[in-house]
């Protein structure tokens, strides 16, 4: 009776284990293709017979489920294959390290669309008017050299060194033509960047592929501009810029509901006792980062047992030297150091002394 | 008037306990009363609840001080320790030197304390400790900064500094205007 339980028993361990093996190897017509970096496993065998998979019944349901589980397990036992490691150090969960996706994905977002035309291109294709490609070097007659149409030391002579400007035929003698020409320059300036910001604005508006292009720098942005957009970038995150790593030198402040406007304090009369804890938190925060070993105080120590130890000898040696007369003239000024020494051997070494002791001059 | 941000009052403790230590426990966490700090027109003071009470119903331009001003944060936002502050350190100093009756005079004009006029210090003062100036009949004088440690303070010649001077309270006759 026994011989046959146990027979029984490890007849049905056996089935387990093939069971178990079975599980894990797949057999395939057609090996399967894989791109790891996608995890992505393509199968070409033929599917099953179109009869099994007629009809939405549970048979279709177990076949479908069975050709899942199979080419799924075919899939992980690659992942198994890679080269793993520990991912956040020694304690982290074992990782395995995709090679790079082979496989090109569709889009998943639809492509760009082109920006509207500007005012201006609109009129150019209107009176059909076409760019012409200009000289980078224009002929200065003056300085009778070739000069660069603008920038520094450009063509038309140095504007600030302009030192005529001619009161035009109906315009008022009183005026100052140097205050007009550079409040006309001003405007012109302004202007011009209003269009182009009306340009960005406009195309920004039709929903076109400029997302605003003052958030991709240009190299003509001043810093406080390029501040202001790498904190519109921080905050653009899903959690609002809380957990956002800072870059290297970028300074580390607060994020303020009013956007930098308005300083927010403590209620003056708020809850005093959780004042006070916080700032009891607080010291006991800074009391915990102060070093344990005190470099200065081991090095005095260090100093005060050689200064002792030299005392000693000195001492000594003296003694033996300057004989009954030196010693008679010498107790009343050598005796504070002579028994300070000797406290000091007596105390053990590691205590050193604690609390005031005072020094005599 | 505010209380102190987080930043300024590290700023402020980061001071207190160059001269204090951990006793500033005892400044924050008083049994007969809460005490606190406020900032007002860049100056700390340091007032009781009642006091705190009383001084929040005053217009700002017209409060002159609140409780005891224990120094002020200057335009770069560094804390400045000033002499109103000896009547909460001294009780509370972990480091303390104490001055020759002969010198006293010099410290009170602001002068440093040199070898010749040192009566005695604490022991195991470290270099550029925070510590506080005693005459020899233990008033409180000022606070300033050890300019050598203990050790070789014994070894340094007569007239060399051995405390850096900060406050006195003859300060209170000199900058009698720019005190609050």
């Amino acid at each position: 009776m026994a011989a046959v339980r146990v027979e029984a028993v490890l007849a049905a361990a056996e089935e387990q284990e093939a069971e178990k093996r079975r599980s894990i190897t797949v057999e395939k017509e057609l090996e399967l293709e894989f791109d790891l970096g996608n995890l992505l496993a393509l199968d070409r065998n033929p599917p099953p017979a179109a009869a099994a998979l007629r009809g939405a019944g549970p048979r279709r349901e177990a076949l479908l489920r069975a050709l899942a589980r199979d080419n799924t397990q075919l899939l992980v036992s690659r992942l198994w294959e890679l080269p793993t490691e520990r991912a956040g150090g020694a304690g982290g969960p074992l990782v395995a390290r995709l090679p790079e996706p082979t496989f090109r994905l569709p889009r998943e977002k639809p492509p760009p669309r082109p920006r509207p035309p500007t005012r201006w291109e609109q009129f150019a294709r209107l009176k059909g008017i076409r760019r012409r490609k200009k000289t980078s070097l224009v002929w200065d007659e003056q300085a009778k050299e070739w000069r660069r149409r603008w920038g520094y030391r450009r063509a038309g002579g140095d504007p600030a060194r302009a030192w005529l400007a001619e009161v035009p035929a109906g315009a008022d003698p009183e005026e100052d033509q140097f205050a007009r020409l550079r409040r006309e320059k001003r405007e012109r300036v302004a202007r011009n960047e209003l269009n182009r910001l009306r340009n960005l604005a406009r195309a920004h508006r039709a929903g076109s592929a400029v997302p605003a292009a003052p958030l991709h720098p240009t190299g003509h942005q001043d810093r406080e501009e390029l501040r202001r957009v790498a904190r519109v970038a921080r905050v653009s995150t899903a959690s609002l810029g809380r957990f956002q790593p800072r870059l290297p030198k970028e300074p580390a402040e607060p994020p303020s509901r009013s956007g930098g406007r308005k300083r927010r304090f403590e209620p003056l009369l708020g809850n005093l006792a959780a004042e006070r804890s916080r700032q009891l938190e607080l010291l006991r925060d800074m009391g915990s980062k102060k070093p344990v070993l005190d470099i200065t105080r081991a090095v005095n120590k260090q100093m005060r047992q050689e200064e002792a130890e030299a005392a000693a000898a000195h001492k000594g040696k003296k003694q033996s030297q300057r004989g009954k007369r030196g010693r008679r003239q010498q107790r009343p000024g050598r005796s504070g150091k002579k028994s300070g020494a000797r406290r000091q051997q007596q105390k053990p070494a590691g205590g050193g002394s604690g609390g005031g002791r005072r020094k005599k001059a | 008037m505010r209380p102190l941000t987080e930043a300024e009052t590290r700023a402020v403790f980061e001071k207190l306990g160059k001269y204090i230590g951990e006793n500033i426990q005892l400044l924050v966490d008083r049994p007969d009363g809460t005490y606190c700090f406020r900032l007002h027109r860049d100056r700390v003071y340091y007032l009781s609840e009642k006091l705190l009470k009383l001084a929040a119903s005053i217009p700002r331009d017209s409060l002159v001080a609140p409780g005891t001003c224990f120094g002020k944060f200057t335009k770069s936002q560094k804390f400045r320790l000033s002499v109103t502050a000896l009547d909460f350190l001294a009780p509370y100093a972990k480091y303390k030197v104490w001055v020759k009756p002969g010198s006293e005079q010099s410290f009170l004009y602001g002068n440093h304390v040199l070898k010749s006029g040192l009566g005695r210090i604490t022991e195991n003062t470290a270099q550029y400790q925070g510590v506080v100036v005693y005459s020899m009949a233990d008033v409180p004088l000022g606070f300033g900064v050890a300019a050598k440690s203990t050790q070789e303070c014994r070894k340094v010649d007569p007239l060399a500094i051995v405390v850096f001077h900060q406050a006195d309270v003859g300060e209170y006759v000199r900058n009698e205007d720019t005190l609050t």
